[in-house]
């Protein structure tokens, strides 16, 4: 009896409190596909009377939209692929081989996880400088490949497969290189999807670094490009939130298809116990 | 000539590790010990003269950094102690729910996280506006005088905070979840035989067996909030005045509004070392030795 009620009481605190905590998304969704006149309609009404594209048609018309969005995309595809790729070997190495030295630079990186990213931006950014690379995607990209978080994981990852297939194979024959493409990269798909989605959705969301390098109207990415359009079209609601909502459909799609992934992903890399 | 086989494995592993390595060095290592080199200098966009503990005596004497340091504290310590409380409980009953329903709120929960913070915010700040934001008309509609949330130098920092609160602390509560799912139900069993009441279960077996992950939590919460900038950056820039103004938000001010490298390096190194003692600090009273 007690314990029924308890459960109740649990059902309804945690479905208040979900409805609470996705509110803010709902409200840019309604935001976005309602017409101006609904937008500052006094009161306002929680539910969209009347749904309309009007204000995507604007955006697309007053701001270079996809371009922002081609940026976001090249920069985030171009860095996940690297992880992917790098973090996988360097995992392996780390996890797998025997060479003079792993255990410092494994501890090196391990290390750099504890420095915040403020005391680096002001030495990157005059190096980029230096190079000519400020305003192009590269500066926003090549910093974005020194992550150390997925070296990490994969690591965790590959500790945890069996030595076995790896020496039948040396004993077969199968040269070094073939070692990692054939036997340990497939055995990490699932570790894989874990940091491909990861990398992906944490770069696509990134905002202070490209903030930083980009200038120009035509380079920014999504996050930077919304931000600007805030200080330009001041109370024009409807129109910002179309952005934003744009800029939040993939990492909702993608969490909502892979969620299995996310939740995986959060405790393999956390702690033990 | 021919490269003898154990040679070669040990080449392999290096070139394993070479790309990570190389970037390391790149944009983390070398950049960090630039970054000590510059808090040495005054470096106003690369002119640079080495003027001593000059940007560490005036970054002690100065007024804003005091304000953003005081700022990012009452920030940090509201934000975590309602996040990691929130996460808590919020985990706890999830725990008591069916398999399916777990995974349903576990995902409701998670769901704002994968949103970025600039969209989080901007729906924040739109809801915050004086005339036609949701919050005043609410307000209003009470027969309520309407608030300057984000104007009123008084407020700013608190509506941000709450902007904070109203946003579930997805990745605690997923932590939270998997470390209960990994504590023995013998033991509530045992509990039970021992007609235990289900405060006192939780009180006396689920928390201590989950300090480990609440020393992690915490830990990273802080590490994190600490660091806060795009939430005070969209919604106030900062202002009106210093109200919001936060440690990270001063550095990205100094270093790429201002062009003073220098001093901008001196902040962040003082950034580095307030939150290393915090860390430290954290895991020295709450490290524990519980294995189960």
């Amino acid at each position: 009896m007690t314990e029924r009620v308890v459960r109740t009481a649990a059902y309804i605190l945690l479905f208040l409190w979900a409805c609470f905590t996705l509110f803010p998304l709902y409200w840019l969704l309604t935001t976005a596909l309602s017409p101006r006149e609904a937008v500052l309609a006094m009161p306002p009404s929680l539910v969209p009377g009347e749904i309309t594209m009007v204000n995507f048609r604007r955006l697309f018309r007053q701001a270079p939209i996809l371009t922002w969005i081609r940026n976001s995309a090249v920069t985030s595809v171009a860095i996940t692929a690297w992880h992917v790729l790098f973090d996988t070997a360097a995992g392996y190495a780390f996890a797998k081989r025997q060479f003079p030295g792993r255990n410092f630079l494994f501890w090196l990186l391990i290390a750099s996880m504890m420095i915040p990213e403020q005391v680096t931006l002001v030495p990157v950014f005059m190096m980029l400088d230096r190079f000519g690379l400020i305003d192009k995607l590269q500066a926003v990209i090549l910093p974005g490949m020194a992550a150390t978080f997925g070296v990490f994981l994969m690591r965790q990852y590959i500790q945890t497969l069996p030595s076995e297939l790896e020496e039948a194979a040396r004993i077969d024959g199968c040269s070094e290189l073939g070692i990692f493409t054939r036997i340990i990269l497939p055995l990490c798909k699932p570790a894989l999807g874990v940091l491909a989605i990861f990398t992906f959705v944490a770069n696509w969301n990134q905002f202070m670094w490209p903030l930083i390098v980009l200038n120009s109207r035509h380079r920014f990415t999504l996050q930077v490009g919304l931000q600007t359009l805030q200080s330009e079209f001041l109370t024009d609601y409807g129109l910002l939130m179309a952005g934003a909502s744009i800029s939040a459909l993939p990492t909702i799609v993608l969490f909502l298809f892979f969620q299995r992934y996310f939740i995986s992903g959060l405790t393999l890399g956390g702690i033990k116990g | 000539m021919k490269i003898p086989y154990r040679h070669s494995k040990l080449l392999w592993s290096y070139l394993f590790v070479a790309p990570t390595m190389l970037m390391f060095a790149v944009f983390i290592g070398l950049p960090l010990v630039t970054s000590v080199l510059l808090a040495f200098q005054q470096n106003v966009l690369g002119e640079a003269v080495w003027v001593g503990l000059d940007n560490f005596r005036r970054l002690f004497a100065d007024y804003v950094f005091s304000i953003a340091l005081k700022n990012t504290a009452l920030y940090t310590l509201a934000v975590v102690t309602q996040n990691v409380l929130i996460a808590l409980v919020a985990a706890t009953l999830i725990q008591s729910l069916s398999r399916r329903w777990q995974s349903f709120f576990r995902s409701a929960f998670y769901l704002p996280i994968v949103t970025s913070t600039v969209i989080i915010s901007m729906v924040f700040r739109w809801m915050f506006h004086p005339q036609h934001g949701l919050f005043n008309l609410i307000l209003m509609s009470l027969g309520r005088e309407p608030i300057f949330w984000l104007a009123d130098p008084d407020l700013a920092l608190w509506s941000i905070i709450l902007s904070e609160v109203l946003t579930a602390p997805g990745t605690s509560i997923v932590l939270f979840c998997a470390a209960l799912d990994r504590v023995p139900k013998t033991l509530y069993e045992a509990a039970d035989i021992d007609g235990a009441s289900g405060f006192r279960k939780w009180w006396s077996i689920t928390l201590p067996l989950l300090k480990p992950s609440l020393l992690y939590v915490l830990v990273m919460n802080t590490i994190g909030t600490f660091q806060v900038f795009s939430r005070v950056h969209v919604m106030t820039g900062g202002g009106p005045g210093y109200a919001t103004t936060t440690l990270v938000q001063l550095i990205y001010n100094t270093a790429f509004r201002d062009f003073n490298f220098g001093f901008a390096s001196a902040q962040a190194l003082f950034l580095f070392v307030i939150i290393a003692t915090i860390s430290l600090l954290q895991f020295k009273f709450l490290s524990t030795d519980v294995e189960y």
